[in-house]
């Protein structure tokens, strides 16, 4: 395993700013992983060091394939982790929609750009994603429609889920985005957390990335739960809103079957315990996504099911 | 003259509070009336709007017989953001100027952009009036993008601002107020002057004049109106009109020269200091001879902070011919 700095620069009054790869194996540039590019996105983190920990273990042992090297950065953006805040310190812009940066620009389309000249080099791209809506997401790989994605690959990382998304306007400054658009193969992965860590889910993206690392003939390693992957649209999903706003009680958990007329949730009168309204599935499906906030918003996307 | 405060939408909020974003609505004249709409706070931390909204209506009170159309004034499109000093929707951490056009059965934000829109379109002109943010200074300007500019600069050079700014497309933008009325047919003008967090009263009354021309010209306005002053127009869709002055490290800076400033190639217009070191960390120089337009405010920088934008003196010499 090797240590590196991706990007730095220095700070005034806080130690530098420092952007860190683990490299592992020597040769092609083969597989990249980023985990967080926010500063709230601590189950990203936890993801890649629980993978560096494992690919540290397999170089060890002998088992990364000659020729082929993996990095891993887990993450963009220390300065916003330790202050607890989702975006840059200073100015509250998102990393993740500076790409592929600029090298003369602000400071994060800086930071953009000198983490992309380095992770754009790599055939495939891979980056723990999180959703910014306060939720619960099925473990899924979801992949942007850009002309360029390549679904039979994303099957290999063994994920029940496979989502393909149309790019909105401001997609197209994100890293997986542009990865695809520089010839990358990029994926995202969302386990199901993003400020809390669940070891659970983390175990499941640790996993994928070792099932596609071995089916991509990177590394040797036994076989790992592997699921074939459904391939859903996200615009297929059904969405299930609130329409009041009050306090939510959510019964129904991410992953869970539902029926046509269960009752998944109520949204009750925070003064008097009311309910305002019984959420009841309006389709079978799963449920992949659960709003996960004690306070819902009038029209709040409560729950998404794959029908 | 019809004088009207409504809502344009409003709803429950979780806990005890409706969520409502006003409308203050000046009609006269018949059937045929024009409309212009003056709408500001979508970034609720750019004030300058305020007192803009203030003085138009204060204005049109004050001579009521002279107007003959619709003026609606919308001084708070994004009220969370204003109550608390911040730039995006609070709650939500996101940038309402990149969630148009909306969605009628998206969240309570998209809904709330889908809605903006609905009420905007057909409007005969919309004024968008940003301030910069708390870090940057901008002269007063009017920024065109590059696929709207042969119906809206006609518009720009009425509107007694300094500068208009027609800069290229990106995908990005595709995603604001403006760009999606313009798209709809609705000619919508984005001003961007002052800074974050203040008002510069100058400034203010210098659109006012700007936006009593606009209704003059399209007739929904019968009073006098202030000389108008000729804006220098930057065709800028090629990005060579204008030098960006960005820190080449962290420090805090001490600004040398004002916006609006002519300089020339080698002037210092700024220094990057540590006040850990004593050092001047840079002498931050102008590039080229041009106008300062845009001037960094708020002190501490980062490598990359902007510090200001320089007008290339190319530009100023296109716009004496």
């Amino acid at each position: 395993m090797k240590k590196s700095e991706i990007y730095s620069f220095k700070g005034l009054y806080r130690d530098d700013f420092k952007v860190t790869g683990y490299e592992f194996g020597e040769g092609n540039k083969t597989v990249c992983i980023v985990g967080s590019l926010r500063g709230n996105e601590y189950q990203q983190i936890y993801v890649c060091s629980r993978l560096i920990e494992k690919l540290k273990e397999i170089e060890e042992a002998g088992m990364i394939k000659k020729g082929k090297s993996i990095m891993v950065i887990p993450c963009a953006n220390p300065y916003s982790v330790n202050i607890k805040k989702r975006f840059w310190s200073i100015d509250n812009t998102d990393i993740n929609r500076m790409f592929p940066g600029y090298d003369l620009g602000e400071t994060t389309q800086r930071i953009a750009d000198g983490i992309f000249k380095v992770v754009k080099e790599y055939k495939y791209g891979i980056q723990f994603a999180s959703f910014y809506m306060p939720g619960h997401f099925i473990p899924q790989v979801r992949m942007m429609k850009t002309g360029n994605e390549n679904v039979d690959l994303a099957r290999k990382f063994g994920l029940p889920y496979i989502v393909l998304h149309k790019p909105r306007p401001f997609d197209t400054t994100t890293l997986n985005y542009n990865w695809q658009i520089w010839d990358t193969e990029a994926f995202s992965i969302y386990t199901s957390s993003t400020e809390k860590i669940d070891k659970k889910s983390a175990n499941l993206g640790v996993n994928a990335v070792l099932n596609f690392l071995e089916r991509e003939g990177v590394i040797e390693y036994k076989s790992v739960p592997f699921f074939p992957s459904k391939v859903v649209e996200s615009d297929k999903f059904i969405t299930i809103r609130s329409s009041n706003a009050g306090f939510l009680d959510s019964i129904a958990k991410v992953g869970a079957e539902v029926h046509k007329g269960q009752i998944i949730a109520y949204i009750t009168d925070p003064y008097t315990a009311q309910v305002l309204q019984t959420v009841k599935a309006d389709h079978d499906g799963v449920i992949a996504f659960a709003y996960d906030s004690p306070l819902a918003y009038k029209n709040t996307a409560l729950f998404k099911i794959i029908p | 003259m019809i004088e009207t405060i409504s809502d344009i939408v409003r709803f429950p909020l979780p806990v005890g509070e409706d969520f409502f974003i006003k409308r203050h609505r000046f009609e006269a004249g018949d059937k045929n009336k024009k409309r212009i709409c003056i709408v500001t706070g979508i970034h609720g931390d750019e004030l300058e709007g305020q007192f803009v909204c203030y003085e138009v209506a204060r204005k049109i009170k004050k001579a009521a017989g002279k107007l003959s159309g619709i003026v609606d004034i919308y001084p708070a499109m994004n009220p969370f953001g204003i109550d608390s000093i911040t730039r995006g929707i609070p709650a939500f951490d996101l940038d309402m100027n990149r969630i148009f056009p909306g969605n009628t059965d998206g969240d309570m934000n998209e809904y709330l952009a889908s809605e903006i829109i609905k009420e905007l379109t057909g409007a005969d002109l919309v004024l968008d009036i940003h301030a910069s943010n708390i870090f940057l200074t901008e002269v007063p300007q009017i920024r065109i993008n590059e696929v709207s500019a042969n119906e809206l600069v006609p518009l720009a050079q009425k509107s007694n601002m300094d500068l208009v700014w027609i800069h290229g497309n990106s995908t990005v933008l595709e995603s604001t107020m403006a760009y999606s009325l313009n798209s709809r047919g609705t000619k919508t003008l984005v001003v961007e002057m002052g800074v974050g967090m203040r008002i510069t009263k100058e400034y203010g009354e210098q659109l006012t004049s700007g936006i009593f021309s606009l209704m003059s010209e399209l007739e929904i306005w019968q009073g006098d109106v202030d000389n108008i002053k000729s804006p220098i127009i930057a065709h800028d869709s090629d990005g060579t009109d204008v030098c960006f002055l960005n820190a080449s490290c962290t420090g805090v800076y001490i600004k040398e020269k004002e916006y609006g400033a002519l300089v020339q190639k080698g002037d210092l217009v700024g220094r990057i200091i540590s006040p850990l070191s004593g050092d001047v960390l840079e002498d931050v120089r102008a590039p080229e001879d041009g106008l300062l337009f845009t001037v960094r405010e708020y002190p501490i920088v980062d490598e990359g902070s902007l510090m200001g934008r320089i007008l290339r003196k190319k530009v100023l010499l296109e716009n004496k011919k």
